[in-house]
């Protein structure tokens, strides 16, 4: 065991128990918060790994926007709390399946690994490549690659404008008034009607007039 | 530093990712467990880059896991307005109940 | 080469205490420059012109009583100002404060660590910052705070693609992430000889971009919808009390000092400065002074954009961020990569060829500006009297009742102690 193998275990328990709990947590926000705690460990794997630049790409882009935005995707969905209303009828089946696969999945790693049929893998020092190999990378061996990705992060920049933006005339500013939610309290029946009050084909103007 | 131990931790979170996709009903935490096994694979990537191929100096695992990380904050986008909407239009993010397109 | 571990503890120390040091004399000199501009004296009973105010307006803060509302979720709630203050002293530990000092035969650089990814430690730090906001309004379980809360990160994270783009056309220019080949970079003088080779001045779109950047991310007046005392109570720390919201004074207040000193690192050469033939031991201290200089003055800055300006509408200041600094700063972020390509193509260009440039990329901003203004704009405005409060204005109770507790209510003399 040298120092950084006792870092890793650290941190990969860490990780693996946010991990855990950003599945098992009845509580959306503290999910979100589970899984920020999981992306910054896993930038700690990273820093471990010899992967600087990718650990600080990780907390910036997973930790500082992924994450944040998932925390407004729960406050503006105003979700329930508890178990029952989070998680659906197929745990046994999500357990056997994800179970399953990770005692077959470590086996065959262990095997692999222990059992030396991938030769001596043990590394005395870990190394990774510096910033400036990975930019001459991208830039010159991957450039189409990234290319294609930079349209593909452009494709969604538009993708999601168009499709979380209403309709002109579909009641927005009242409707997104009310649907902030200030806590955790379950929907109630008169916010219900009110949310579902912007269906496509019935604007809530009309809904209130005509009533439901 | 033996890979075993990063590889572990990438199938662990890949299960656990893979149980959240199946016994979660709330879209949005749908979406968070497909984002932990992306970031398993990044695990993964690194790991082998690093690890097991040293001596060739591979940048293509970190270039790799870079694209992932760019696709997925594409995917995260696209996925929560999908979310947005669907909470609009039905009043709610249960992913049981977006079944009208259902045989 | 190995250093005695006194080193680092003594770089800690020293740049934990400066930045602390410099927090303090901010929130002093806030209140005092504020109540210039309103023609009041602000605090000066506690040492000479008032400046131990602060010191003990800490020590109350610390003997108030910490009161728990009790619906809130209690593990969020106390872990929110912490993760605030963390996040403000993490990010300064890439700044160097001065140059190199020798000091019992070890020569060493002021800066905690020279991370070679130093940038983007900064812009993750700031990043972090968002959580303690966004979680303090969620967990008060309470209307006003999740409001602030909300806006807050919204707008934190608007702002701060905004400034990676900003930052983004520095590292471009420099070549490199390192904070220290940053600041050497732009030592010695620039394309125009006699001037300093500041950032400042060949990237002078993105150093405005920054700017206007850090006053939205530091959640400073006219920006600082987070807290709109106007609007929202207090936002997101309305149901703080005692020491819990002293840490979150102290962690808005740090990041004004950590985003001036940012900026003066990346854009105004950071501790460089003219060093009058010193000898090299001493120089590094000179480096402080200069360096103290510069971020005294974008804190001065700060001040005054406090004291003059009104807060922003919500809708307005989305619109500036998304409409205006972000095209601003990718145009920018591309004109600097075609500068740096042309000149490792073809040796350069000349420095009349480099002003011109500048001169027309600074005309575009500023028609940019000027044009944001839409009709659309001027209706809303005229339909929406209801202009937040000057937050300065004493007759509006801006958040000075929060922090003033003797300074105003004393007479107009001039009482300075001995």
């Amino acid at each position: 065991m040298t120092g950084h193998d006792v870092v890793f275990v650290l941190v990969g328990l860490l990780t693996a128990a946010a991990a855990i709990l950003t599945v098992t947590s009845k509580n959306l926000v503290h999910a979100a918060l589970f899984l920020a705690t999981t992306l910054a460990g896993i930038a700690g794997v990273f820093l471990v790994l010899a992967a600087d630049f990718l650990a600080l790409v990780q907390l910036v882009v997973y930790v500082g926007a992924v994450a944040v935005l998932f925390l407004f995707g729960l406050m503006l969905t105003r979700a329930p709390i508890g178990r029952e209303a989070l998680d659906n009828q197929n745990r046994g089946l999500a357990i056997g399946v994800s179970g399953g696969l990770f005692v077959v999945l470590s086996a065959l790693i262990v095997d692999a690994v222990v059992g030396g049929s991938l030769g001596d893998t043990t590394v005395a020092e870990v190394t990774g490549p510096g910033i400036e190999d990975i930019g001459m990378a991208i830039f010159a061996e991957w450039v189409l690659p990234f290319e294609v990705l930079s349209m593909l992060l452009l494709a969604a920049l538009i993708g999601a404008i168009v499709l979380a933006r209403r309709e002109p005339g579909d009641s927005g500013e009242e409707a997104m008034a009310t649907r902030i939610d200030f806590g955790d309290a379950p929907p109630t029946e008169g916010t219900d009607s009110l949310s579902s009050g912007s269906l496509p084909e019935l604007t809530s103007g009309e809904r209130r007039e005509g009533g439901p | 530093m033996s890979p075993l131990g990063p590889l572990l931790l990438a199938t662990l979170l890949f299960c656990v990712g893979i149980y959240g996709v199946i016994a979660r009903r709330n879209a949005v935490l749908v979406l968070m467990s497909v984002e932990l096994m992306l970031n398993a694979v990044n695990i993964n990537l690194v790991a082998f880059s690093n690890l097991l191929f040293p001596e060739d100096a591979a940048v293509s695992g970190q270039i790799f896991a870079l694209f992932i990380i760019g696709v997925a904050a594409a995917e995260v986008g696209v996925g929560l307005a999908i979310v947005f909407n669907m909470f609009r239009n039905r009043a709610s993010v249960n992913v049981d109940d977006v079944d009208l397109m259902r045989w | 080469m190995e250093t005695p571990l006194w080193v680092p503890l003594l770089q800690v120390v020293v740049i934990f205490t400066y930045y602390l040091l410099l927090t303090a004399l901010l929130i002093w000199a806030e209140r005092r420059v504020v109540a210039r501009m309103q023609s009041r004296l602000g605090p000066n009973r506690v040492g000479p012109f008032g400046i131990l105010q602060t010191l003990v307006d800490g020590v109350k803060m610390f003997f108030k009583e910490d009161v728990t509302p009790g619906m809130v979720n209690k593990l969020i709630f106390n872990i929110a100002p912490i993760v605030g203050v963390v996040a403000g002293f993490l990010s300064i530990a890439v700044i160097p404060i001065g140059g190199e000092v020798t000091l019992f035969g070890e020569t060493f650089t002021l800066v905690v660590s020279d991370l070679n990814v130093g940038v983007l430690w900064v812009l993750a730090m700031g990043s972090l910052h968002v959580y303690s906001t966004f979680l303090a309004g969620w967990a008060s379980n309470s209307p006003y705070p999740l409001m602030g809360g909300i806006r807050s990160s919204a707008q934190m994270v608007s702002y701060e693609i905004a400034q990676g783009l900003a930052v983004a056309s520095v590292f471009i220019y420099t070549g490199s992430l390192r904070v220290s080949d940053i600041v050497a970079a732009q030592s010695g003088s620039g394309f125009v000889e006699g001037v300093p080779g500041w950032y400042a001045i060949p990237l002078f779109p993105a150093f405005m971009v920054f700017v206007i950047g850090m006053v939205a991310e530091a959640g400073r007046p006219p920006f600082d919808l987070a807290e709109a005392e106007g609007e929202l109570v207090g936002g997101f720390n309305t149901e703080y009390s005692g020491l819990r919201f002293g840490m979150f004074m102290l962690a808005e207040f740090m990041s004004v000092v950590t985003m001036s000193a940012i900026v003066v690192t990346l854009f105004l050469g950071g501790p460089a400065g003219p060093t009058f033939g010193a000898p090299d031991a001493v120089a590094g201290l000179i480096g402080v002074f200069w360096f103290t200089l510069k971020t005294a003055l974008f804190i001065f800055l700060f001040i005054l954009l406090r004291g003059a300006l009104p807060r922003y509408r919500y809708d307005r200041l989305m619109n500036l961020g998304w409409k205006v600094l972000i095209p601003v700063a990718l145009v920018w972020t591309l004109v600097t990569a075609g500068m740096v390509l042309l000149e490792q193509e073809q040796g350069g260009f000349g420095a009349g060829l480099r002003l011109t440039m500048a001169s027309a990329a600074g005309v575009i901003l500023l028609w940019l500006v000027a044009t944001s203004r839409t009709p659309r704009d001027a209706g809303d405005r005229a339909d929406h009297h209801e202009v937040a409060p000057a937050p300065g204005d004493p007759a509006a109770g801006g958040d000075d009742d929060v922090l003033a507790t003797h300074g105003e209510d004393v007479p107009r003399t001039e009482e300075v102690s001995p």
